[in-house]
């Protein structure tokens, strides 16, 4: 497919759609999916039928429109309506709405600080777009960038503009994209790979889940451009085997890709070739760890070695290897089409763009957000979130998941950038945004995160291994009471020894959550330990039952 | 000659104040031991691929942010390096520590007792006493081998076996299993010992296991010095090109 011929795929599909009278945009995004939307669509399908409104109504199933809570939601093009909590049963009143008046139904206010402070870029097509349907893509500008870059630019053009747009790596460190594409293409070896990560094992997230689910060819150009751009022609997405139904869709979107020449061999007639084939992981956290997934890839265990050498110049079978988690292969097509400038002119100085981030917890709205670095918790957690739900108070958000950490009140007005985050003992980390209000217990907190360290830990080194064994253990004394300040001494030092001393990510930043709340909820820990009580009334403290009565 | 001399050159680089000068396609490990400084290590074993995996060996490099193992890490021009920093010292504690928490070493009773790596480590780094919780589960001993013995409450998981058999005597009859604390070294995909089809009784493993996790049977606790002298001899004669 040449640029002519994606442009009246383009028009045809936009023509058809503005040529249905009434399309019904139901979201089956995975909150919505949970709630009832794959009944209600089959629902509005049958009662459009019965009703004879077949020809009318057409009903197509979309991905998340971002607000979960609400679900399942349902949009109304013709009336440009949102409606939420649309069950199942309520078809029929869906129906009705589109000849008279709304009854039954709730409208979703849509200029509420949740849809208008939000800043959709790698979400673009989220709510909009039939993730099977390769034209629906194409009809919202899809491929296009593709194309672009084959026709009009280098490959050192492509690195340049991506250096030049400020992308860092959404996976979690916040490496400089640009930067490591200009590693891989200067790296010399018989071949390159592009791999795209969507191991996502972070309790509670789910941004790439939906990228992948809801717009899989977003993914597949992303990976092609980088693709020319490094000098590849071979790639892998490596999706978690949790995740079937991203995997049935990035299947699909790959086979139909082919048959359009957008992937395959010279695509749209350039000498570029570039294929896609799929790994499913077997489903540990650190096989989400680069040299791990390379490991796993290869069909070996999944266990992480010492860098360097870094992927970059020894990746897959010992070749340089590009390897770029879903959302930062998201953020390419955009950046090209519309310009380096104008993504680097979103965010703060040194985190530029947009950050997709699932917004979970003691929140009113809980969802899939994406807003503009540099915006601050407290308009996350507050404006669009909605604050705390239940008269609750706000106590902590935990950002970056078992490698992250709480960042307190006093620091909701800090900007959301990589660098603020980690001054406060936290990270941007893959998106995970767990907010907690009073009735969470820290030492409960961490002592989850430490767990899930633990049983995830890959068991080849030894700090990691063995530390969060008994880093647990000793936060399980604490939660019992039966610890001493002995073994919180001792927890401390444990912490500042891993962190140091592990292979890799995973086991450097087990202590993160320890740290950050001991950083800043020292007097819980204090509570359990020298008073046996635990504040927030979550702990058992089952050792010290019966023998304190100040509670 | 093996072909990695051609493409290497020669740097200078410090080692705990002292400059010394070195191949590139030297390991700070090595380097440190030809100037007479011994740095405890567990996962290396002269002849074996090197896996980084102990962290035992860890060493600050100026200018690094984060500690690096000795034994994977490769000199370079003007690189200084500390090898026994109190940091280190005291993190290298803890990691023997660790070691002892975490399976069952009662060394009076262990066949090792004496000419032990763990035991030595011990003492290298100063270790006295264990101060963290025991994890120490109960694990099965196999006796099933008719010469050899694997017992688990010994095992320190730092692969040797794994890799002797792999990539010396090319049987591959142990792997790992199970993740974390709860992973353990298997033989044929778990089944016992004395079942494998592939272990050739060759021995190499129970020579390289650093503790008394793997013994031959019926051998008085002192004649249980291991025996390892063939692996750098065959490391050796591999290296000569065909
Ligand atoms: C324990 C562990 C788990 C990780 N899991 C993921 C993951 O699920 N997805 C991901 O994209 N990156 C993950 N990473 C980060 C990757 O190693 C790698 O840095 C990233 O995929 C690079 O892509 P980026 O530069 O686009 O962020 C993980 C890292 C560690 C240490
Ligand atoms: S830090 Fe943990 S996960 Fe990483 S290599 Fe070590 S044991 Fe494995
Ligand atoms: S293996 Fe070594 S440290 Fe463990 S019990 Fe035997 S002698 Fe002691
Ligand atoms: S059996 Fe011995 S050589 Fe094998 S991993 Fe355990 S301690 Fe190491
Ligand atoms: S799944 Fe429907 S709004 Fe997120
Ligand atoms: S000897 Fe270097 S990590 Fe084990």
């Amino acid at each position: 497919m040449n640029l002519d011929e994606l442009e009246s795929t383009a028009a045809r599909e936009r023509e058809q759609c503005a040529g249905q009278k009434c399309r019904l945009r139901v979201c089956t995004g995975t909150g919505c999916a949970s709630a009832g939307s794959d009944r209600l669509t089959e629902a509005l399908r049958q009662r459009a039928k019965e009703r004879g409104l077949e020809g009318e109504v057409t009903v197509t199933e979309v991905g998340c429109l971002g607000l979960c809570a609400e679900g399942p939601l349902v949009k109304v093009d013709a009336t440009d309506t949102l409606y939420q909590n649309v069950t199942p049963n309520l078809a029929d009143n869906v129906l009705d709405s589109l000849t008279g008046e709304a009854a039954g139904i709730t409208v979703c206010n849509e200029k509420q600080p949740f849809f208008t402070r939000q800043n959709r870029v790698v979400l673009e097509n989220a709510g909009y777009i039939e993730s099977d349907r390769i034209e629906s893509y194409i009809a919202r500008d899809g491929y296009r960038a593709l194309l672009h870059v084959l026709a009009e630019m280098s490959p050192a053009d492509v690195v340049a503009a991506i250096t030049q747009s400020g992308l860092r790596g959404r996976g979690g460190a916040g490496y400089p994209t640009g930067l490591k594409w200009s590693t891989v293409a200067k790296a010399t070896g018989p071949r390159k790979y592009v791999v795209c990560n969507g191991d996502e094992g972070d309790p509670g997230a789910f941004m790439d889940r939906s990228v992948m689910e809801d717009d899989p060819h977003r993914v597949l150009e992303g990976m092609a451009i980088a693709a020319y751009a490094v000098g590849a022609n071979h790639g892998y997405i490596y999706v978690r085997a949790e995740y079937p139904r991203a995997i049935k869709r990035l299947k699909t979107a790959i086979s139909r890709a082919e048959r359009q020449g957008l992937l395959g061999s010279s695509i749209a007639g350039t000498s570029f070739s570039f294929t896609i084939d799929l790994r499913v992981g077997a489903g540990a956290f650190v096989c989400g760890e680069e040299t791990a997934l390379i490991a796993s890839v290869q069909g070996n265990r999944g266990t992480p070695r010492p860098r360097p050498p870094y992927p970059a110049m020894s990746g897959l079978w010992g070749c340089p290897t590009l390897i770029n988690n879903v959302e930062t292969l998201g953020s390419i097509a955009p950046i090209i089409r519309c310009g380096a400038p104008w993504y680097a002119g979103i965010g703060t100085e040194k985190s530029h763009g947009t950050k997709v981030f699932c917004l979970t917890g003691a929140i009113k709205n809980t969802g899939l957000i994406e807003v503009p670095m540099g915006i601050t918790l407290r308009e996350i957690v507050f404006d669009i979130g909605g604050g705390i739900p239940n008269g609750g108070t706000f106590k902590a958000v935990q950002t970056g998941g078992p490698s992250g950490g709480c960042i307190p009140e006093k620091y909701l007005d800090m900007p959301v950038d990589y660098e603020s985050l980690r001054e406060v003992g936290s990270i941007m980390g893959s998106g995970g945004m767990i907010v907690m209000d009073q009735t969470s217990c820290m030492v409960d907190v961490a002592r989850f995160f430490m767990e899930f360290c633990m049983s995830e830990s890959c068991g080849k080194c030894i700090p990691c291994r063995v530390g969060t064994a008994e880093m647990y253990k000793l936060l399980t004394r604490i939660a019992t009471g039966e610890a001493n300040m002995n073994d919180l001494a001792k927890l401390e030092e444990l912490c500042e020894m891993v962190r140091e001393t592990s292979l890799c990510g995973l086991g450097q930043s087990a202590p993160n959550p320890v740290i950050s709340t001991l950083r800043y909820f020292r007097d819980e820990y204090l509570a359990h330990v020298n008073e046996g009580v635990c504040p927030a009334g979550v702990c058992p403290m089952n050792a010290r039952k019966g023998v304190t009565t100040h509670a | 000659m093996p072909e990695t001399l051609t493409s290497s050159e020669v740097v200078t680089l410090t080692i705990n104040g002292q400059e010394v000068s070195a191949r590139t396609d030297e390991t700070i490990m090595e380097v440190a031991e030809e100037q007479g400084i011994r740095i405890p290590a567990l996962c290396h074993i002269s002849g074996l691929s090197d896996i980084g995996a102990c962290r035992l060996c860890v060493v600050e490099i100026q200018g690094s942010p984060k500690l690096q193992p000795a034994c994977v890490t490769r000199v370079s021009e003007g690189m200084t390096v500390s090898t026994h920093t109190d940091r280190l010292r005291a993190h290298r504690r803890t990691i023997v520590e660790m070691l002892f928490a975490e399976r069952n070493h009662v060394c009076s009773v262990c066949v090792s007792n004496g000419h032990c790596d763990l035991q030595n480590l011990a003492v290298e780094c100063g270790m006295q006493e264990v101060t963290l919780p025991y994890l120490a589960p109960k694990l099965q001993v196999d006796a099933s081998h008719k010469r050899f013995v694997m017992d688990p409450n010994r095992c320190v998981m730092c692969t040797r076996c794994v890799r002797v058999c792999d990539e010396i005597e090319g049987a591959h009859t142990w792997d790992i299993m199970g993740r974390g604390v709860d992973s353990r070294v298997i033989t044929d995909l778990g089944k016992p010992w004395g079942e494998s089809d592939t272990c050739t009784s060759c021995g190499k493993c129970v020579q390289v296991c650093p503790t008394g996790a793997l013994f031959e049977k019926g051998v008085s606790v002192a004649e249980m010095t291991k025996r390892r002298q063939f692996l750098p001899y065959l490391k050796t004669m591999r290296e000569v090109p065909k």
